[in-house]
């Protein structure tokens, strides 16, 4: 449901009663084929949302090229027609697919749920109102998203970086970093937006990619790069692509001259007041609620903390504060992409867990007829040519396609369609496929990668092999890219078409691979990931076994006292030990370890070795590896020889047990960074930051009186812990900013300890005599996470934290299937994303578990018994792991040689082997060596 | 006639094929003698492949992934 929202939200948890507003998108979606005559005639030409207002788009419009659906709609407020009745109307005139309503009206629905997930998002912060960046009064100040636009082929500009104001090629960018974030006088955003510093450093490579020898610079008060691998990629943006960084808060942009130039003057770490001059100044524009969100929070009767944002807890940190109502990305405070598609797949177990009664009540599955077995047939070949109303036969003479497919070897039927995807003709065809007895299908129309599936279910609609089917694609590449040369792209249509009537006649039946799941789950590691996950799949109804290496549950968890919002960890982590221990769905393997594993997706068996050295093997089908981090032991800052030195985690034992030490010490400095974002451990620990701070506040608040310094780096309390800094910086805590290259000196001093750091503010080196010193140590990855991985066949990273199968796209899946990720083991994180990932972990595990079997697609490797020899070279190219060597059955009492098996479960069809075998002894099904020869052979043929 | 070179384009269906078929939403012209054949990964290209190719009278080969 598009162009949609909701009103109201009545009911409860289980039984929700919605209603949501549809307004008219004045296009039938149904009919729809997004061929986009209908935006090439409209006259009306507005600001495109979507190019950040650098381009236009006309009132009949698609967002974006990817746009899902990829359907028309009509900006009512644009559109000529709709303004005025009997005016314009070009685009229904040229819809050949009579999509155009200019009567569609808002409708109103009433949905019953069990659950709601809000998942609206976030805006950019408008810099206009605000005034002293000169946004929207000097043209050449741009925000960081229409800067994304002149840097997209697909913007403006086509990629090409110029000046708005005249074209110019950009010499010397600047970014202003904190626009609209961390900042109460200007726009009451007094948090951090967390993704800015790291989106701005992306631009200016992309931007220097794009024009070499363009000079950036990255004006910053912090650089908040706390997300895995970020670091890495801050100092690559330094030192291999040249990126100028520049800690300051600049005053204002003002022009230089009338040529568009910008001046901007700002006071550098020594107190100089400065004046650079650019071509082009980037703001980098933070994240806030929008206005509509805030009228759904309040429909939803939801609760939002002071920031605007919805107010979840750490240890459900996609619950809103109404049962039944979950949150997941921006709504419920600045993220990235990541930890937004970890908060996606979080509210999915979240709901998964509230709603597992009533799992697969409204599933219908589709019935088939019986397939005609066409092994022992001759290739009847039947080509339908599509005219995609006029985008094809625009440009192709379709009827001319249409002679030249029936002169091709073993077609015997060819037909042309206005639309070969719409429900008429997919009637027709199957229709025809029975009449004829057709046994191969061409497609001759748009693009496999949407529409192969449609054309797939018509196959088997008419009782023939879904496989049995090839697409030429003479819209997409061909009557779309050449419409200049109608002659030209006739013959190419035809030449596509002769291609893959060549390859279907070599095609096969395909059967579907089935492959059973066991219905359990492992969960390694029983700290507060492991246990979230172990608990919300056995919630959702799934038997969980969970290995914990030590003696007690809890994890890394059992050191802390509250997490960064102010819940109490000790009480939260014996609730869920409780819930854990109390569920008779988890088996608890304590004082265990994961010694040997077999299987694959579905079907795994792992062994696990107690104690005492006895082994159990569980079954599985899918696991989530959740093994946790270490706190670093320091050596540096004389940590073994000075008593008063301490790590983090000690001194919240020492507070918390007012030890005489810590309750008679004035005098406390924090030195933050220690393991972490050095040569070695170029990582970010990202916890520690804001844990200095929140101790610093209790020793503050204990006593006033206290002196607490906090020597850092950059202060990387993201997101809504900027309030805890602030706080801090209230309450007289003393922040002093130190290099990498400058590092504090710890020494002993009779009683008191030394401490030494260069002030930037005061521009000499300044001596600090402490009681205590506390070390914000690194978070390092288990040491025998390697060796687990390699059991499993799960990389570790450079750092050796666990490496998910995509960064962004799949942050809790392995690339190995049916194997997850959650906590520390993945990279550090504060409790609230461990949970978020846990469950995440939960959700993605529940969706294998959930089925007694999965249905895979049959483009699978196979092996040729005949040619393969056992050389093995497949084995090791196969990304997947999916191939390996065995024993021929022995002849006669001799040893036969080896050759190759193939896991289906495992294999993904990508042919890795099929390139590399010399002896064609492996091969693809659907894309067999002969299959693409052909088509090679067709492609060449005239 | 000037020469008309016949190129063969192998297009993995996850990036290269798909990027095919954009730039034919996005309307992009270009030269209309490349053949493209969808494969499942670059990495299935056989060497043969080009091999065929060029031996039947291709002037070029682009594995694209």
């Amino acid at each position: 449901m598009t162009l949609s929202e909701v009103t109201k939200i009545d009911g409860k948890a289980g039984n929700f009663t919605v209603n949501v507003k549809e307004s008219p998108r004045y296009v039938d979606m149904e009919k729809c084929i997004a061929c986009g005559a209908c935006t090439e005639k409209c006259p009306k030409k507005v600001d495109s949302e979507y190019d950040a207002a650098t381009g236009k788009r006309k009132a009949i419009y698609v967002k974006y090229a990817q746009a899902v659906p990829l359907k028309y709609q009509i900006d009512p407020d644009a559109c000529i027609r709709l303004q005025k009745p009997g005016a314009c109307g070009f685009c229904e005139k040229v819809c050949d697919a009579g999509a155009i309503n200019f009567n569609d009206t808002e409708k109103m629905h009433q949905l019953n749920v069990g659950a709601v997930i809000l998942a609206p998002g976030f805006e950019a912060y408008d810099p206009t109102d605000a005034g002293v960046w000169g946004y929207g009064v000097y043209p050449n100040v741009i925000t960081s998203l229409q800067l994304e636009r002149y840097l997209s082929a697909s913007g403006p500009t086509e990629g090409h970086l110029i000046r708005p104001s005249d074209g110019k090629p950009v010499n010397k960018v600047a970014f202003l970093q904190c626009v609209g974030s961390r900042d109460e006088n200007l726009c009451n955003n007094g948090y951090c937006s967390s993704v800015c510093c790291m989106y701005a450093i992306k631009e200016a490579v992309i931007a220097k990619d794009h024009a070499p020898g363009l000079q950036t610079s990255i004006f910053y008060m912090d650089m908040r790069t706390h997300g895995k691998e970020f670091d890495l990629y801050m100092q690559r943006a330094k030192e291999d692509s040249g990126v100028r960084f520049v800690r300051c808060r600049v005053n204002g942009v003002e022009p230089d001259g009338s040529g568009g130039d910008l001046r901007l003057s700002y006071v550098n770490e020594e107190g100089r007041q400065l004046e650079e001059f650019y071509d082009m100044v980037v703001l980098s524009v933070g994240l806030q609620t929008p206005k509509h969100v805030l009228e759904l929070a309040h429909t939803a009767d939801i609760k939002l903390t002071a920031d605007n944002f919805a107010a979840t807890s750490d240890f459900a940190p996609v619950q809103t504060s109404r049962e039944g109502i979950f949150t997941c990305g921006a709504i419920a405070g600045p993220k990235d992409i990541p930890q937004s598609v970890v908060e996606g797949s979080a509210a999915a177990a979240a709901v998964a867990d509230l709603l597992s009664p009533a799992r697969f009540e409204l599933t219908t599955e589709p019935t088939f007829p019986k397939e005609r077995d066409v092994s022992g047939e001759e290739p009847r070949i039947g080509i339908f040519v599509c005219h995609c109303g006029s985008n094809i036969a625009g440009i192709v003479d379709v009827k001319a396609v249409d002679e030249y497919a029936a002169t091709l070897p073993d077609v015997v039927y060819v037909e042309r369609n206005l639309f070969s995807c719409s429900q008429d003709t997919q009637e027709m065809i199957v229709k025809r496929i029975q009449e004829q007895k057709l046994n191969r299908i061409v497609i001759a129309a748009c693009t496999p990668r949407t529409h192969e599936p449609l054309f797939r279910e018509t196959l088997k609609a008419a009782g023939l092999n879904e496989y049995l089917m090839e697409m030429a694609n003479i819209r997409n590449h061909n009557s779309w890219v050449h419409t200049d040369n109608p002659k030209a792209a006739t013959a190419k249509a035809k030449d596509l078409v002769r291609m893959a009537a060549a390859k279907v006649t070599y095609g096969d039946s395909l059967k579907p691979i089935s492959v059973p799941i066991t219905q359990k789950a492992l969960v390694i590691g029983g700290g507060v990931a492991g246990m979230t996950a172990g608990l919300n799949l056995a919630e959702q109804g799934f038997e969980v076994h969970l290995v914990e290496q030590t003696d007690i549950l809890g994890g890394n968890a059992l050191n802390l006292k509250h997490t960064w919002a102010g819940e109490h960890v000790p009480t939260q982590v014996a609730k869920l030990v409780d819930k854990l221990v109390c569920n008779d769905k988890i088996i608890i393997h304590k004082e265990s370890t994961v010694t040997g594993v077999e299987g694959f997706v579905g079907n795994f068996r792992s062994t696990i070795t107690g104690k005492d050295g006895l082994t159990k093997v569980i079954e599985h089908g899918a696991g989530i590896v959740a093994t946790g981090g270490d706190a670093y032991t320091p050596t540096e800052y004389n940590y073994n020889s000075i008593t008063g030195v301490v790590t983090s985690v000690q001194f919240d034992k020492l507070f918390e047990l007012k030890e005489a030490h810590v309750r008679r010490a004035r005098r406390f400095v924090f030195i933050q960074c220690v393991g972490s974002r050095e040569e070695g451990s170029m990582y970010c620990s990202k916890v520690c930051c804001t844990h200095s701070v929140q101790s610093a506040i209790a020793l503050k608040k204990e006593n006033p009186e206290r002196n607490v310094y906090i020597l850092y780096r950059d202060m990387r309390t993201y997101a809504q812990r900027e309030a805890l800094y602030k706080q801090a910086r209230k309450l007289g805590v003393i922040f002093i900013n130190y290099e990498l290259h400058g590092k504090p000196k710890v020494t002993e001093n009779g009683l008191v300890i030394d401490v030494e750091v260069w002030d930037h503010v005061l521009h000499r080196p300044l001596k600090i005599e402490a009681d205590m010193v506390i070390l914000a140590v690194a978070i390092r990855p288990k040491a025998d996470a390697a060796e687990l991985g390699k059991l499993y066949k799960v990389p570790v990273d450079g750092q050796g934290f666990f490496q998910e199968a995509h960064a962004k796209l799949r942050p809790v899946d392995f690339s190995t299937d049916g194997m997850f990720v959650a906590g520390l083991a993945h990279y550090p994180k504060p409790i609230e994303e461990s949970v978020a990932q846990a469950l995440a972990a939960a959700a993605r595990a529940a969706t294998l578990l959930s089925k007694s079997h999965v249905y895979l697609d049959a483009v699978k490797a196979a092996v040729d018994e005949r040619y393969c020899d056992g050389c093995a070279l497949c084995v090791d190219v196969c990304p997947y792991h999916a191939i390996t060597l065995v024993d021929k059955p022995a002849k006669d009492g001799q040893a036969a040689g080896k050759v190759i098996v193939v896991n289906k479960a495992q294999c993904k069809g990508c042919g890795l082997c099929q390139g590399t075998c010399p002896k064609r002894g492996v091969y693809v099904s659907g894309f067999t060596m002969k299959q693409i020869s052909a088509q090679i052979q067709a492609a060449l043929a005239v | 006639m000037s020469f008309e070179p016949k190129i063969v384009a192998f297009c993995c269906n996850w990036c290269s094929y798909a990027a095919a078929d954009l730039a034919g939403t996005a309307r992009m012209q270009y030269p209309h003698n490349v053949r493209i054949i969808r494969v499942m990964c670059s990495g299935m290209v056989h060497p043969e492949f080009i091999m065929d190719a060029l031996s039947q009278g291709a002037d070029g080969v682009m594995v694209l992934g």
